[in-house]
């Protein structure tokens, strides 16, 4: 900032009050320590914060599956995971969404529904 | 200054009863998303990411205890909302109840509405103690009879049974946003109800679910445009011609639905300015508001963003009436609370009966609450190691710097995992409902005797 070359330049002092200045934000707004933390480790970040990126982002929550088979296959993953810890070693080799299923695959059940635990 | 802080300087809080499991290993499912009182305060609803709402009933007083208010105990639960796939998108639509509001009792049945992103459902909540017997063509046990074998005729008569409480979904809102609702809320005509996702808000008949009319609508012709989102929508505890919205810049505009059929224009902007010298880069985030509640009386109404709770005057549009600190101390950490997204997180706020206390959560599992009328405010906190029946809670402190005293936490060692985001507060009474992440923690003021 002190290297503006200027036409009249009371130079000093307006270095000192640009310091002065610095010195006040860092001790009046830690919000702007903070900014320049953020700044130094992402120094990509966009120019405006609040802006579309951000609010695109909210507007589209969600993880996006390829299609409605996608999504079947990665909730079953789940579903299968949480039902039936104790999992045969070759059954734990085979991932499904990671090669073709064959119907073997594929539970067969639809798991019936776990009751919240605060009716417990 | 012991309990001090709810309706009145020398309250205490209490523990009262904690719902749900005390594992650490907490099923995403059992998530607790929403926590609502209905109008009498006698039944307690929550909501979990799993799309389950459980319903608890206040016990009537016994004469044993008169100390205590009624335990609540579990009435009903059922499945709300089932996960759904948008098969246009490719996305999943969540199961998680975003919003639990009550509908004023008409009748001997109780009602209300739940959502997830996209779909509202009325549920009816009725019970069955009596059960007919005696039918001339069926047995006990529902087989027929053979008609032939029928000699005499009787009249079928009702017999008592054990109370059955049925929940059954009367009215399913479906297919009026695009966007993901964030907000419901009943009209004081105990005819219509709102819900606003991120960029609409639409007006709902409660017996028509064909319909719905668009009364605001903030979408910008071009997306590139897009400069807020709608966070939270409510309205007017008795006019039924207003409502409110709350953006995540940090404004709320106040509408009226007579002035027009949409209510794009707003009648009143309420919007404290700010200091341009003091913007940063996360001013716009943490100015957002993640809820917005008029209050009983209708003349206030609060707002919360990320670092604190105000108070508006409707009557004054340029800045709040009363600002209160929920924790200032985060204001040296948002560069990692950014980081780990916790500054996105959409905490929620609540009045007492009287409107004299409002009270919001933190993290640690600190919830703080404010008495505006003695100007004193204190932090509590929902744990298992605080949860003897009936031991009044200790007024919790953050130490922000300098020497820690004794049963003082410094700001580093908070959880931010442990986040009180939903709270609620009985209508009528001293008793709230805070919502850990799958914990519900009930509390009730120690019931002083009168001297």
């Amino acid at each position: 900032m002190s290297e503006e070359i200027e036409g009249t330049r009371p130079a000093t002092d307006e270095a000192t009050h640009k310091e002065q200045q610095e010195i006040d934000d860092n001790v009046i707004s830690p919000e702007k320590a903070e900014e320049v933390k953020l700044k130094a480790r992402y120094p990509h970040l966009g120019a405006k914060p609040g802006g579309s990126d951000l609010l695109r982002k909210r507007l589209q929550k969600g993880q996006k599956f390829f299609d409605s088979g996608d999504y079947n296959m990665a909730k079953a993953k789940v579903k299968n995971k949480q039902q039936l810890p104790a999992v045969t070693p070759a059954e734990k080799a085979e991932i499904t969404g990671d090669h073709i299923p064959t119907p073997q695959d594929i539970p067969q059940r639809k798991p019936s529904i776990v009751a919240s635990k605060l009716a417990g | 200054m012991a309990g001090a802080g709810g309706g009145g300087n020398d309250v205490q809080w209490c523990f009262s009863q904690v719902k749900g499991a005390i594992d650490d290993d907490v099923a995403e499912a059992d998530i607790i998303s929403t926590v609502e009182f209905n109008h009498s305060g006698e039944l307690l609803a929550t909501g979990d990411k799993g799309g389950r709402v459980v319903i608890f009933q206040q016990e009537l007083e016994s004469k044993n205890q008169p100390q205590c208010r009624g335990e609540y105990n579990v009435y009903s639960t059922f499945q709300s909302h089932e996960p759904e796939f948008d098969y246009l998108k490719s996305l999943e639509i969540e199961e998680k109840i975003n919003k639990i509001r009550w509908l004023p009792q008409k009748n001997a049945a109780q009602f209300l509405l739940s959502t997830n992103d996209k779909t509202i459902k009325l549920w009816k909540i009725s019970e069955r103690d009596k059960r007919p017997e005696g039918y001339n063509l069926k047995e006990e046990d529902g087989r027929y009879r053979d008609p032939t074998t029928v000699t005499t005729l009787r009249v079928p008569v009702f017999h008592p049974m054990d109370l059955m409480v049925e929940a059954s979904p009367r009215r399913v809102f479906a297919n009026a946003h695009t966007y993901h609702i964030n907000s419901i809320s009943v009209n004081s005509d105990c005819e219509t109800y709102l819900s606003a996702d991120d960029l609409r808000i639409n007006l709902w008949n409660l017996e028509i679910t064909d319909r719905s009319f668009n009364i605001v609508d903030i979408k910008p012709a071009n997306m590139e445009e897009l400069t807020e989102v709608i966070t939270a929508a409510e309205f007017h505890p008795n006019q039924c011609n207003t409502f409110v919205y709350s953006s995540s810049k940090g404004t709320i505009r106040l509408c009226d639905m007579r002035a027009s059929a949409l209510c794009d224009q707003h009648s009143k902007l309420f919007e404290e300015p700010e200091d341009p010298s003091n913007r940063s880069f996360f001013s716009e985030i943490i100015s957002s508001i993640s809820d917005v509640k008029f209050s009983h009386s209708g003349r206030y109404m609060m707002t919360r963003d990320y670092l604190t709770v105000k108070i508006w005057d409707l009557n004054m549009e340029s800045r709040p009436v009363e600002t209160y600190q929920v924790h200032e101390y985060l204001r040296s950490k948002l560069c990692s609370l950014y980081e780990n997204d916790c500054i996105f997180d959409k905490f929620e706020c609540c009045w007492n009966g009287n409107d004299s206390v409002v009270m919001t959560g933190s993290y640690n599992n600190f919830f703080r609450m404010f008495d505006r009328g003695y100007r004193q405010d204190v932090t509590l906190e929902a744990s298992r190691e605080s949860s003897k029946p009936r031991s009044v809670l200790k007024p919790r402190k953050v130490c922000t710097g300098g020497k820690r005293k004794k049963d003082e936490i410094s700001v580093d060692s908070l959880d931010f995992n442990k986040k009180i985001l939903h709270t609620a507060w009985h209508p009528q009474d001293n008793i709230i409902a805070v919502a850990t992440t799958n914990n519900l923690y009930i509390f009730q003021d120690r019931l002083t005797s009168i001297q």
